[in-house]
């Protein structure tokens, strides 16, 4: 799959700033006035700094109001729905803690709830994609919940609970991609099912459609960079959980370290949410000989 | 309206004959032609005089080899376009409620004014039926020409999908698949129509008909036994001009 910036800026930022809502509304860190002030602001510019990136991706953002209609079938727009209901629901929680110093709890509780509904939707948009093997699994929501319930932790100064959802998310990481290698042949879709023709012998594209590309090649035809894939891996799981695992075990780190160990996350993060679509195969890549199965 | 219908009236749909296909590229012409300039937005093409030209179609011919265990490996043409699929996986994932599957008839439409551009729907086709049209930024695809199989305008005989109508092998047909006696069913009936990908779960309406076995016979050649190489040495007049010619000064 094309790995689109604007996508993947939003998957991750906006992951991120929906975690730390999440973290706000159950309460933690417990603040008021100019520093509660603050962490919403942060909050604030990564969740609508996201949704606003992955408007650039649509062909008519204009008419982006009308995805709030069809929440009953479509997971992009119960992403929406929860996204923008998360969003009022903790401006007035986070108003009362900033105008009020007061806590008005169940609005906190109900916030984060949204909060993880729309990273659950977010992954679900994915997950839901019978024709993208690697996504087709409940791993998928489950890992962008992970990335951003532990992005949101190590934004809210949680540090314990931070320490163990990275070890938690790296887990679930590496166990999405060993799963995902062999999600493709796993899913019993081939060149022989694609064509209908693996009953009269071994199936091969022999002459494609056109000479030269076309939406359905520069969309999921995507190639560039698989070679590098282990390493890019690697990169990521040092960016996104070994440097900040090993800020928190230092003794006495100070704002700065864990400014380091946020900058590198949020590197890891967009590192894995970059092969999250580059490595990820789309069944229609058969028809034009993309992938050899 | 993205939920899909429990059932339609009519299931319209083509069988596509893969036996008689003869890969001429036809139907992509005529498909190009009626829809650029007919429902909705045309159908743009980009540096279509340049080095790289692409552009919007909504339906493409592949071939393919197909190599049996023994004997002749086959070429087959591949047509490949919407198959206005019952549990169109494409109509569900729009949040808009611009892509809808007819009650009446089946045919999966995009309202296109009602399209953000966001391609999910092309995603969750398996197919690669859908195509974002690059200039107008809204998702094209096969309509199974609604404006000309209603069209009373039209003569008879050329309501029917355009790419039906212009393929000269008489690969293509249209018809109501709802209908156990129409032309269509009766066609996948005796020819056992395949779906594709039936493991997605779509439920394509489309059928296509598989190769039929070609006929084979025994390897032989009845002309070779005259074929046979002629006498290396030259015999008689022949054997002495040649010796003859041999001998004179630069003869070899």
């Amino acid at each position: 799959m094309h790995p689109a910036p604007s996508v993947i800026i939003f998957s991750s930022v906006s992951g991120l700033g929906f975690g730390l809502l999440v973290w706000l509304g159950l309460g933690f860190p417990d603040v008021t006035g100019m520093v509660a002030f603050v962490f919403f602001v942060v909050a604030y510019v990564l969740a609508v700094g996201g949704l606003l990136a992955s408007t650039a991706h649509l062909g008519h953002p204009e008419r982006a109001i009308k995805a709030f209609r069809q929440w009953r079938s479509s997971w992009l727009s119960r992403e929406g729905v929860c996204a923008v209901s998360a969003l009022i629901v903790m401006a007035l929680y986070g108003a009362g803690l900033v105008f009020f110093g007061a806590s008005w709890t169940i609005l906190g509780y109900l916030g984060a709830a949204l909060s993880l509904a729309t990273v659950f939707t977010t992954g679900m948009i994915y997950a839901q994609m019978k024709t993208v093997p690697r996504w087709n699994h409940f791993l998928t929501p489950a890992m962008f919940l992970a990335y951003s319930v532990a992005g949101g932790a190590i934004l809210a100064n949680r540090w314990t609970d931070a320490f163990f959802l990275l070890l938690l998310t790296a887990v679930l990481q590496i166990t999405v991609w060993w799963r995902g290698d062999t999600a493709l042949a796993a899913s019993g879709t081939t060149l022989a099912t694609a064509t209908g023709l693996g009953e009269m012998g071994g199936v091969r594209p022999f002459e494609p459609p056109h000479t030269g590309t076309n939406y359905l090649l520069n969309e999921f035809g995507y190639q560039i960079g698989r070679k590098h894939a282990q390493k890019l891996r690697i990169i990521a799981l040092v960016l996104a959980f070994v440097v900040p695992l090993v800020i928190m075990l230092l003794p006495h780190a100070g704002h700065m370290a864990a400014g380091v160990a946020v900058l590198s996350h949020i590197c890891g993060v967009l590192t894995s949410r970059w092969l999250f679509f580059a490595e990820a195969e789309h069944v229609v890549g058969l028809y034009y000989g993309t992938r050899a199965v | 309206m993205t939920t899909l219908p429990t059932s339609t009236q009519k299931k319209l749909g083509l069988v596509i004959d893969l036996d008689t296909c003869v890969g001429c590229h036809a139907c992509v012409v005529s498909c190009k032609g009626w829809n650029t300039e007919n429902y909705g937005a045309p159908l743009s093409d980009q540096d279509p005089y340049g080095a790289a030209p692409s552009g919007t179609f909504l339906n493409r011919v592949h071939s393919y080899e197909v190599q049996p265990d023994h004997g002749q490996a086959a070429l087959v043409h591949f047509p490949k376009s919407c198959l206005h699929c019952e549990d169109a996986p494409c109509v569900t994932v729009c949040p808009t409620g611009a892509s809808y599957k007819r009650v009446e008839d089946g045919i999966v439409l995009v309202n296109e004014s009602d399209c953000i551009g966001c391609g999910l729907c092309a995603w969750a086709c398996p197919y690669g039926a859908r195509e974002m049209d690059a200039e107008e930024k809204v998702m094209k695809k096969c309509t199974l020409c609604v404006d000309r199989i209603y069209n009373e305008n039209l003569p008879e005989v050329d309501r029917v999908p355009a790419c039906v109508r212009t393929c000269p092998a008489g690969a293509r047909h249209f018809g109501d698949f709802a209908d156990p006696d129409s032309n269509v069913s009766v066609l996948t009936a005796e020819r056992g129509g395949i779906e594709l990908m039936p493991e997605q779960g779509t439920k394509p309406v489309n059928r296509y008909l598989p190769p039929r076995a070609r006929d084979r016979t025994e390897d032989v050649d009845i002309l070779a036994p005259f074929l046979d190489p002629i006498a290396a040495e030259p015999q008689g007049f022949m054997g002495w001009l040649d010796k003859a010619l041999t001998a004179m000064p630069g003869g070899r």
